[in-house]
């Protein structure tokens, strides 16, 4: 589903990723791990799109499709979804008026009929139930005045609702507590099936006993330095980056 | 001119119908403005001997007065004696004579806008035969408005048709000596819109200059006056979505409205005149005055307007609350981008009292625009009980451009309640990647956000206008992004 070979980024003339490969097969759900400021969010925003990176070597085929090429909103609609680490505040801009253009945006590529107002509010009700989610968020401004958790749970509720074939979470779960992680575990989970890829960048091994990795890599210094099972996980948690994280032989 | 085409004409042009296009049309007046102008201009409009004094002494006002710049504008200094302020209506064959001839850019917003081809052809002031359709609207118009006593008209015809309202109303509300362009226009107007509601009449439908002006030019000097009775009702509709250009650089517009006891007006604005290129270069300098006196008890007015075009605006539509329990309203979107200026805002006068306004400003500001809020709100002595809501917003498209508020209170009565909001809020890269990353692009975020920004004003405007103007918002900040 989607491969990257050597990818190389820059940013204020800083060189951030440093030669990644990763290779996220269908059906899988693979979780990157790493210190603060080696890299990971910088990853996630490349792939996404994000202007302001300088790319200097490498390429990444999503679906076959070089992503590279593609603007960010293309890449939205050919189903690359980013839950931000930080999700943006739009004020002025209801939630609901906001999802749903980006809803029919995301049918109308996919050759779809557009949903009206009542179809989209009866879908958005209803998976905004299964992450327990208050319906009342849908008519107040995007993400403003959200609280953390909340917002994090936005991010979830939207990538539910546009459906996309790969979801690249970063740090989905920071800021959640105990009920709204299995929520929205629950939630991710749901989506895992075989036409689907996942990433999950995360801090910490509980997200991943709820939502089980097929493998997991350490991102250090712009490199992925190590790759392994779930087990790989739990290590790092006992002995942290610096003990665990020695590159692969 | 075939027979049937002239007849068409007429029926569109109430200038026409009256016969003296003919003397005129040759002739324009020399450049410069002096006592003979005024003459002249009185003149060829064959006006009676009270409006040509006004004019007079308009004009002698004015040679008192300076330029204001006290507004947070900047533009090369005019010169009033370069200007022809009188010229004939100009004739088909000046124009463009087929779309062909138009400038590109224009049409592409033309159909962007999804104006049909016909109207393209009107608004680009292509010279073309009216469409029978248009003839029999406006037809149908003028007969159902005339069978409930409306006047509804231009304000040469209304000169000459019911000279004694516009006597008694002209000047009531904006005194010929009330500023620099006010007085200026007050001597040289050319033409405008007039309305009549008489008493106790509610206008069934929106009064719209589109309908009466068509195919003609109604100047750089245009002038409204509207009356509503007692409990009389009108809802006006002025300007038009589609970009206009006019060769006239300076636009000095005056718009008085009267309500009487328990009437209502209610005054909707779409601004769109040619703003300029990117550089600024070539756009429309409009400086309006507009006011309102509720002189009636119980009296509404309320003015919207959605401001796109011209390179500078200069306009702050106004209130005079002098009945008791008047309710004044001002609603305002205003657009300036690439390297627009506005500076617009209201005056609510409180007079009466239990007088009550209401006044919400959103101020957008994308490339390299300037957009500036200023306001007053005065509760005089007698003003017990009264109520002013002044919520002003701004919102930043990119970090080039500016957005400036001075809001001012004045308030002389201890019993006057009033509340003030204000926010700022800036659209950058963060929040348009956000939106790209969920399928939108550029484009239809930003139209989705300031969508969002105006719609406690587009819930002002009549329905298909709101529909209109939030098209055009797209359209004009189109580009103004990314
Ligand atoms: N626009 C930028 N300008 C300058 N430096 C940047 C920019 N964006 C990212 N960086 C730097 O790149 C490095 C990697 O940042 P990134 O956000 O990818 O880290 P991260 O792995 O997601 O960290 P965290 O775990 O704290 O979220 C950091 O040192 C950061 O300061
Ligand atoms: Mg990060």
């Amino acid at each position: 589903m989607l491969e990257i070979r050597d990818l190389h980024a820059r940013v204020e003339g800083r060189d951030i990723l440093r030669g990644i490969d990763l290779t996220v097969p269908a059906g899988e759900v693979h979780a990157v791990m790493g210190p603060n400021g080696s890299g990971k969010s910088t990853l996630a925003h490349v792939l996404a799109g994000r202007e302001g990176y300088e790319i200097q070597r490498g390429r990444v085929l999503f679906a076959g499709r070089d992503l590279l090429a593609m603007s960010a909103e293309e890449r939205a609609r050919e189903g690359l979804f980013l839950a931000f680490q930080y999700p943006v505040e739009i004020p002025g801009l209801s939630t609901a008026l906001f999802l749903k253009a980006a809803l029919n945006a995301v049918r109308k590529h996919r050759g779809e009929p557009e949903l009206d107002a009542i179809e989209f509010l009866a879908l958005a009700k209803v998976r905004m139930a299964r992450l327990g989610m208050d319906e009342r968020l849908l008519q107040r401004p995007l993400n403003e005045g959200f609280s953390g958790g909340e917002k994090k749970r936005n991010e979830i509720f939207q990538m539910a609702m546009l459906e996309p074939r790969f979801c690249l979470l970063d740090e989905t779960d920071s800021g959640l507590d105990i009920d709204a992680l299995k929520l929205v575990a629950d939630g991710v989970n749901a989506m895992r099936g075989p036409g689907r890829a996942m990433l999950l960048i995360t801090h910490y091994e509980r997200l991943l006993e709820y939502v089980v990795p097929d493998a997991v890599h350490v991102l250090s210094q712009g490199r992925i330095v190590r790759s392994g099972d779930r087990t790989l996980a739990r290590e790092l948690e006992e002995k942290g980056y610096a003990g665990a994280a020695a590159p692969r032989p | 001119m075939p027979a049937e085409a002239k007849k068409v004409r007429d029926l569109l042009s109430p200038e026409y119908k009256f016969g003296w296009t003919a003397d005129i049309e040759a002739e324009s007046a020399p450049r410069g403005l002096s006592e003979d102008t005024v003459r002249l201009i009185s003149a060829k409009k064959g006006e009676p001997d009270w409006l040509l004094e006004w004019r007079l002494r308009a004009y002698r006002q004015w040679r008192t007065m300076v330029e204001p710049r006290w507004s947070n504008v900047t533009y090369p200094p005019i010169d009033y004696q370069d200007i022809i302020y009188y010229s004939a209506p100009r004739s088909a064959k000046d124009g463009p004579k087929s779309l062909e001839e138009v400038d590109p850019k224009l049409l592409e917003v033309y159909a962007k806008l999804g104006i049909p081809l016909k109207e393209q052809e009107r608004l680009a002031g292509v010279a073309v035969d009216a469409v029978l359709d248009s003839v029999s609207v406006a037809t149908t118009f003028k007969e159902k408005l005339g069978s409930l006593g409306i006047v509804f008209c231009s304000f040469s015809e209304a000169v000459r048709e019911h000279p004694e309202l516009v006597r008694r109303w002209l000047g009531s509300v904006v005194p010929h000596t009330d500023n620099f362009f006010a007085a200026l226009n007050s001597a040289v107007f050319s033409d405008g819109s007039f309305a009549y509601i008489p008493k106790g009449v509610r206008c069934p439908m929106e009064l719209s200059t589109y309908f009466r002006i068509n195919a003609a030019d109604t100047g750089q000097f245009e002038r409204t006056l509207i009356v509503a009775e007692e409990g009389a009702y009108v809802s006006y509709l002025e300007g038009c979505t589609a970009p206009r250009r006019d060769t006239n650089q300076l636009h000095a517009a005056v718009v008085e409205l009267v309500a009487l006891d328990d009437a209502e007006i209610k005054y909707s604005t779409v601004q769109n005149w040619y703003p300029g290129d990117a550089e600024g270069r070539g756009g429309i300098y409009n400086f309006v005055t507009k006011r309102g006196r509720c002189l009636g008890r119980r009296s509404k007015i309320s003015w919207t307007q959605v401001e796109t075009g011209s390179a500078i605006t200069w306009k702050y539509p106004s209130c005079i609350l002098q009945g008791d329990d008047s309710v004044g309203a001002f609603y305002s979107v205003a657009v300036a981008a690439n390297r627009q200026q506005a500076d617009t805002g209201t005056k609510m006068i409180h007079l009466g009292r239990n007088t009550r306004s209401t006044i919400v400003s959103k101020g957008i500001s994308a490339g390299r625009g300037q957009n500036t809020y200023r306001g007053l709100v005065r509760i005089q002595k007698g003003a017990a009980g009264a109520r002013n809501y002044s919520q002003c917003d701004s919102l930043l498209l990119g970090d080039q451009c500016g957005a400036h508020t001075f809001p001012t209170v004045e308030v002389h009565n201890p019993t006057a309640r009033l509340e003030h909001e204000a926010s700022t809020s800036k659209i950058g890269e963060d929040q348009l990647f956000y939106c790209r990353s969920r399928g939108l692009s550029a484009e239809d975020a930003v139209s989705l956000i300031v969508a969002g920004f105006c719609k406690e004003v587009f819930k002002e405007l009549p329905m298909e206008f709101a529909v209109e103007a939030r098209k055009l918002l797209g359209v004009s900040l189109e580009g103004a992004v990314g």
